[in-house]
């Protein structure tokens, strides 16, 4: 008996027809596609992307170069020297760099710091053309931070709640 | 010589002839390659939208440039030629696979009669011209000294040979039915007042379900088209081909695809005649071209779907089907067939002159 049935399944394409069915009816299913240069999935004020160092409103950098993101760091991307600076004999650092081609974008880094100095944006569209640039510099991380200062403070000020 | 002057003569004598013959040549073809361009631009959307995706949109409108952009990247590619191949077959290959698939349109009726060849023997014509498209891809996969282009042209070439027996057969149901082999008469024949159940997809509901299986195995298009078989020869025949050769292969088999959709269309689902044949529906009963291309289109719609839908067959399973299940079938609905013509179960159109 289950032959004969088999047979008949076959040979009247029943199985196929099943298969032409399911495909059929994603042929008008409405697609879920983002076009992603033109359309971008809202982010979470979570995303942990490219760092930033951060300054306190008067300007002044707020790193005070603990070294604790240094430590915490569990790719080791992180590098930090300090001495007193010149001005006003203040511990900073003298160089403060990021590999990210170490970092494993965890976010410890930024949860280890006293002073909420170093962030993670939620920046997360950036290339690298030639070797080396894969290393955030002091210079650059200010920068990134004085620019994207608004979006990182609003970040911020959005998740302080459950800090 | 004087006989050759004369020759010359009568050439240049006959040239606004020869223009004329170029362009009634041209004039199928271009509309031919450009729905073969955008047939490809379809078949992308249409397997995107079915694996939930879009398919190309970014180049014109819906994308609709795209296809265009692949067949001019294609023609400015390098060909490249192995250097053990047999070039002169190598070159040849191509030309032998679009020929054909070219040549078999000129029996196509679009309307009553409306052939550039209204030749009475035009389904031989047209099984002839379908089978010689094989002989384009096995010197192909000769030619190329190729381990997998041999093996793929050997895998198509047995598999054409058998299902084009259960074509033919097939295409025997039809003619037996009909009794002409004039493919205006055949349409002819499905005419009368019952709408699309007039049509000999009904007689022949087996046989049109196989001529179509058939076709999809003869073009060696999914789920037959072990000739290709990505996960286990490469690309099969076309391997080492690149550029526009390689472009000329695909124009075949998009040009043999969309031929054998007119052909289902024509054979078995009335070719121009409206499906409202005969239910005085005013304009939507009247016959036209309109309605042979938006069959032909449902027919070239399901080559997508069953691309989207079927993995590939194993090739025992591929020899199974044509020899033990559609052969068998064939013969027995012959059989059937002969009887509906013999008793009259089968109505025939007028305008029928075998």
């Amino acid at each position: 008996m289950n032959r004969v049935v088999r047979y008949i399944k076959s040979l009247f394409l029943l199985e196929l027809l099943q298969g032409l069915w399911v495909t059929g009816k994603y042929f008008v299913k409405p697609k879920y596609t983002m076009q992603y240069p033109m359309e971008k999935i809202p982010k979470s004020n979570r995303f942990r992307g490219l760092h930033a160092l951060r300054r306190y409103p008067n300007g002044e950098e707020r790193c005070i170069a603990c070294k604790l993101c240094e430590a915490v760091c569990p790719a080791l991307a992180i590098t930090i020297d300090a001495a007193p600076r010149a001005s006003d004999g203040q511990r900073r650092t003298t160089r403060y760099e990021i590999d990210l081609f170490k970092c494993i974008f965890c976010g410890f880094c930024e949860e280890s710091c006293p002073v909420d100095s170093i962030v993670e944006t939620d920046i997360h569209e950036y290339h690298f053309e030639k070797r080396g640039e894969n290393i955030l510099t002091k210079e650059k991380l200010l920068a990134l931070g004085d620019r994207y200062e608004a979006q990182i403070a609003a970040a911020r000020a959005q998740d302080a709640a459950y800090r | 010589m004087d006989s050759l002057i004369a020759l010359l003569n009568n050439f240049i004598a006959s040239w606004p002839n020869l223009s004329l013959v170029i362009g009634l040549i041209l004039l199928p073809l271009l509309p031919l390659i450009i729905s073969v361009a955008m047939y490809v631009w379809w078949e992308r959307k249409v397997i995107g939208w079915m694996h939930v995706r879009l398919g190309p949109n970014q180049i014109g409108p819906l994308g609709l440039a795209q296809a265009f952009a692949d067949v001019f990247k294609l023609l400015f590619k390098e060909i490249t030629v192995p250097e053990k191949a047999s070039r002169f077959l190598f070159y040849l290959a191509p030309l032998l696979a679009l020929t054909p698939a070219m040549a078999a349109w000129a029996v196509v009726p679009i309307g009553n009669r409306m052939a550039w060849s209204n030749a009475n023997a035009g389904l031989l014509y047209l099984l002839a011209m379908t089978s010689l498209g094989v002989y384009g891809i096995i010197l192909a996969g000769w030619a190329s000294n190729s381990k997998y282009a041999f093996l793929g042209a050997m895998r198509s070439a047995a598999q054409v040979v058998s299902y084009e027996i259960a074509m033919g057969m097939a295409l025997v149901s039809v003619l037996i039915l009909c009794g002409s082999l004039n493919l205006s008469d055949i349409v002819n024949a499905q005419a009368g007042s019952k709408g699309l159940f007039e049509w000999f997809w009904l007689p022949l509901a087996p046989m049109f379900v196989i001529y179509f299986i058939s076709g999809v195995a003869e073009t060696n298009r999914a789920p037959f088209d072990v000739a290709e078989g990505e996960s286990e020869i490469v690309a099969g025949f076309h391997v080492e081909y690149s550029g526009s050769a390689f472009a000329i292969f695909f124009l075949a088999e998009y040009a043999n695809m969309i031929l054998v959709a007119f052909l289902s269309s024509v054979l078995f689902l009335g070719g121009w005649l409206s499906p409202f044949q005969g239910w005085h529906l005013g304009p939507l009963s009247a016959p036209g071209w309109w309605w042979l291309f938006a069959k032909a289109f449902g027919m070239a719609f399901l080559f997508l779907w069953f691309r989207a839908t079927f993995p590939r067959y194993r090739y025992d399973q591929i020899m199974r089907l044509g020899w033990k299940v559609f052969i068998p079938i064939t013969i027995a609905w012959i059989f059937v067939a002969g009887c509906l013509a013999f008793f009259g179960g089968v109505t025939i159109g007028p305008g029928v002159n075998p």
